[in-house]
């Protein structure tokens, strides 16, 4: 599976000369971006290429792994699976947009407290999840909690306290 | 991806006449599945005409007592709707039990209709399959096919439909609204999918530049005696090996009316009348369900790899009755396996 970004040409030979960029104007993390984005740049590139905003990760790049994972108007999606030009007029927020590093999202807190990761690279994904199914309002036990976070997947295990971390969270509510 | 213009349509007429403006071009609406498959150049359109903000999100209720699915309304916003939760209960699980919450906050439910099959060479640019390439040959058969169909095959074909939803909506038979080039037209949901035959790069009966406006629901919604069994490789986020719809009207013990409907076995969702019909005015005991069991998979025939599939759509038929005379399925917020 290539792992050039969607903006870049797609396969040499024989395709015809790509229809020029356009402007796309994007409203992320409460601020308005105007950006010249081809079509086929998926919201994952336009934020990791065009706006330097890497804390979302570019996992499987097809929907299977939920490391791309931010909110468009408070509901998760998986931005690799995504154009940047479906989102005009949305508010988009990203984990650069949840916490900071002087004051922690609850939820960047309960990670650390829970020891809820390894090597972090699917950390931002799993936050923005466990925002969106926060805001979803529909998991309350450990089984419901794990069913509607299995969207995200971490390759290091620390499922356990990805859980309790996620638990912790959804019962201050 | 292959490079394409895009234009997001305003109006369901907007959308038809610009679709039909360009050669090569798709419709789009939340892209879970058309984006991985152009990711992949297996889909290449050059135009994508954006339908997912069309006004087409609605659920309202239906003067005949059904209801109305909007084409553009996410698979969760339906399956958390109200109504949905309250009387159709067997696609509210249905649904909850397919894909991530990401993907079910992206996925229209006109788009969950028109997913492509998950056939791993149907991916795969390297070998032939007439799904993606008609005549190229089927890769399948002979091949590895532990996920592939045991019902309704051809020797084109031995791919099977993706969709949970579609297995409940296969069950409660709605007819599915579409607008086109040519006006509106409804297709009874029955009809909407099709076998393979000879021509498998079809998957469905939409004639070009048809936009599905609507699933509208029947009032009869089996809300009572109804479950939704998924059978896969893990207990979440992953597609079905087996699954089963099965809807019940019960008078004390004997069935006075019944649906039933298999996912994962077949190019469609998988409707057996002649098993519901056997079924009805019979009890609901375990000998009625292993005999139409029997009856719905005495034409099964496996590809090697799945063999396995038979007996285990044989038990998932009877289970799935069994829970749904018991009644032990709710409407749930979430799907989860541990249902009895």
């Amino acid at each position: 599976m290539p792992q050039q970004p969607t903006n870049a040409p797609a396969r040499a030979g024989g395709v015809a000369v790509p229809p020029s960029a356009g402007p796309v104007h994007l409203t992320i993390n409460g601020q308005q971006h105007t950006l010249q984005l081809a079509p086929w740049t998926t919201l994952l590139d336009a934020l990791r290429e065009y706006l330097n905003l890497t804390g979302t990760k570019k996992g499987c790049d097809h929907g299977q792994c939920g490391a791309c994972t931010v909110l468009i108007d408070g509901k998760r999606i998986n931005s690799c699976l995504s154009l940047a030009v479906m989102h005009e007029g949305e508010e988009i927020t990203t984990i650069e947009g949840l916490g900071t590093t002087e004051s922690l999202h609850p939820l960047q807190q309960a990670f650390i407290d829970h020891d809820a990761f390894q090597c972090g690279y699917c950390t931002p994904g799993q936050i923005c999840s466990a925002q969106g199914l926060i805001n979803e309002g529909k998991a309350r036990t450990e089984d419901e909690i794990r069913e509607l976070m299995s969207g995200n997947l971490c390759r290091c295990g620390a499922y356990i306290g990805i859980l309790n971390a996620v638990k912790e969270v959804v019962e201050k509510k | 991806m292959n490079p394409f213009t895009y234009h997001r349509a305003t109006a369901v007429d907007d959308a038809v006449r610009d679709k039909a403006g360009h050669s090569n071009a798709a419709y789009i609406g939340g892209g879970t599945n058309l984006i991985d498959l152009m990711k992949e150049n297996v889909e290449r359109p050059t135009h994508l005409v954006s339908v997912g903000k069309l006004p087409l999100a609605a659920i309202e209720n239906l003067p005949d007592g059904g209801l109305r699915l909007g084409a553009t309304a996410t698979n969760a916003d339906t399956a958390w709707n109200d109504e949905v939760k309250s009387r159709y209960p067997l696609l509210n699980q249905a649904i909850l039990a397919g894909a991530s919450p990401q993907l079910r906050n992206m996925a229209t439910n006109g788009g969950n209709l028109l997913q492509r099959t998950r056939c791993y060479y149907f991916y795969d640019l390297a070998t032939p399959c007439n799904k993606r390439e008609p005549g190229s040959g089927c890769s399948a058969i002979g091949g590895y096919n532990r996920i592939h169909a045991i019902l309704g095959t051809s020797e084109a074909c031995i791919a099977t439909h993706p969709s949970d939803m579609c297995v409940a909506l296969a069950a409660l038979a709605p007819t599915v609204r579409v607008s086109g080039p040519g006006g509106e037209r409804s297709i009874a949901f029955e009809e909407f999918h099709r076998l393979p035959g000879d021509q498998p790069e079809k998957d469905n009966t939409l004639e070009p530049g048809e936009l599905i406006v609507s699933l509208d629901l029947p009032a009869k919604s089996f809300e009572k005696n109804f479950s939704y069994l998924k059978l896969r490789d893990r207990s979440s986020y992953a597609f079905a090996l087996i699954s089963v719809a099965a809807a019940l009207e019960l008078e004390g013990n004997t069935i006075t009316d019944a649906r039933l409907a298999l996912g994962g076995v077949a190019h469609k969702p998988w409707r057996d009348q002649e098993a519901e019909n056997m079924l009805k005015g019979q009890p609901a005991t375990a000998e009625t369900f292993a005999r139409v069991a029997a009856k719905v998979l005495e034409n099964a025939q496996g590809q090697g790899s799945n063999n396995f599939k038979i007996e285990l759509a044989r038990r998932a038929i009877v289970r799935a009755l069994r829970q749904a005379a018991e009644g032990s399925q709710t409407a749930s917020d979430v799907f989860l396996n541990s249902n009895p």
